[in-house]
């Protein structure tokens, strides 16, 4: 292999590796922030007393998936997680008057 | 969008949708009258249930299904509970540390008083249940309290039960307007749906008493109560109406209150008001 295809192949690899990096960065980016998210929104129902085991479940899955790298997966759950706790959200503010539909009278 | 991005989001638009679908119109008109409610709740269940007699309905399941109802008169010649409730007559005879013990704590030494609980304490301006009593009573002993889930809660409330057993319900509310708040806060608590299946009590309770829930026998709300704390099959163990509430509450994918937080408080003095008049037959056995 000649100098010129040997520096070739190294600068190559290092862009490789750098992009590869970048988007590791950029995905656990994008994790926090679906994190946080969720993690506000789960919070918002426990103000209101109504909080979902499955909303649990899913940032743990996703805490989970983020400490082994795997940021889409862990994008992917938290973003599960705000769509459930925002379910939650909705179903204790209706429920406010909903409820007396089920009454006894 | 990607396949996995795409999942949650139509995961949320189904739940949101089927939230929307089962949100009933809300009606109008918001006076709170115990009595009236106590009335129509009865009649609800007797009409539902014409062969039963009132006082069966403190069997739960039992009085649903008359197979059951077999079980439970066998089950009742050994009673699974047995062990719990001597264990919980030794420790309420059994003295603190300081000489006291739990007959200094409560209105004739603690013996058949299971029918006044919860009561609405006017100083505190809270609802007080039975459980709460004997940890405060514990408490106020020098003695660290017991967990609201565990077998010792459930022994003495099973003694306390067991010397009260036939004496009717008889919960008051007295004229304070902190204790009707209560009351109907119990009674919301009782019926908003929570939790990702979006059930409430009353799905269960009053909506399908004697269905069966996979292979359970749903009991009926009214003298719900009246049976506990309850050796459960499935728990193969006892559990306190503090357990058997968070239970509930997990079942349906709610996360639980911590036991005996005023929501659950308000909602033992509601379930125990309008069931008022009928008789305590704790401890009970149930599947």
């Amino acid at each position: 292999m000649s100098i010129r295809a040997s520096i070739f192949s190294l600068t190559s690899a290092l862009l490789i590796a750098g992009a590869a990096s970048a988007m590791a960065a950029d995905s656990e980016a994008d994790y926090k922030s679906a994190y946080a998210t969720a993690e506000a929104a789960n919070k918002e129902a426990g103000s209101l007393r109504n909080q979902w085991t499955v909303t649990a479940a899913a940032l743990a899955a996703a805490k989970k998936a983020a400490d082994s790298g795997d940021f889409d997966k862990a994008v992917a759950q938290s973003k599960e997680a705000e769509a459930l706790a925002k379910a939650s959200i909705f179903q204790a503010v209706s429920e406010k008057e909903a409820w007396k539909a089920l009454e006894i009278k | 969008m990607r396949l996995v991005s795409a999942i949650p989001f139509a995961s949320a638009a189904l739940a949101l949708a089927v939230l929307a679908l089962a949100t009933p119109p809300a009606p109008a008109a918001d006076t709170v009258d115990p009595v009236k409610d106590a009335t129509a709740f009865r009649k609800f269940f007797t009409d539902k249930f014409p062969k039963l007699k009132p006082e069966d309905f403190v069997n739960g399941p039992y009085s649903m299904n008359e197979d059951l109802h077999k079980q439970w008169e066998e089950k009742e010649q050994f009673p699974p509970y047995e062990f719990s409730l001597e264990m919980g007559k030794e420790m309420f005879s059994k003295p603190f540390k300081n000489g006291k013990s739990y007959e200094d704590c409560f209105p004739n030494k603690g013996i058949g008083i299971r029918q006044n609980y919860p009561y609405f304490d006017e100083k505190e301006g809270k609802v007080v249940t039975l459980e709460l009593a004997l940890n405060r009573c514990r408490e106020a002993n020098g003695e660290p309290p017991f967990s609201y889930v565990r077998d010792e809660m459930a022994a003495l409330t099973a003694y306390m039960a067991f010397t009260s057993r036939g004496k009717p319900f008889d919960i008051k509310i007295p004229n304070d307007p902190r204790a009707l708040e209560a009351y109907q806060n119990g009674k919301r608590y009782f019926y908003t749906r929570r939790g990702q299946l979006n059930f409430s009590c009353a799905t269960c309770h009053v909506q399908s008493p004697g269905e069966r829930i996979r292979a359970e026998v749903l009991a009926p709300a009214l003298g719900i109560l009246n049976a506990m704390p309850i050796y459960r099959s499935e728990w193969s163990g006892m559990g306190t109406t503090s357990r058997r509430f968070t239970t509930c509450n997990s079942q349906i994918r709610g996360v639980p209150l911590s036991p005996q937080d005023d929501e659950y408080r308000d909602l033992e003095y509601y379930l125990s008001y309008v069931s008022n008049g009928l008789p305590i037959s704790g401890p009970g056995a149930r599947p």
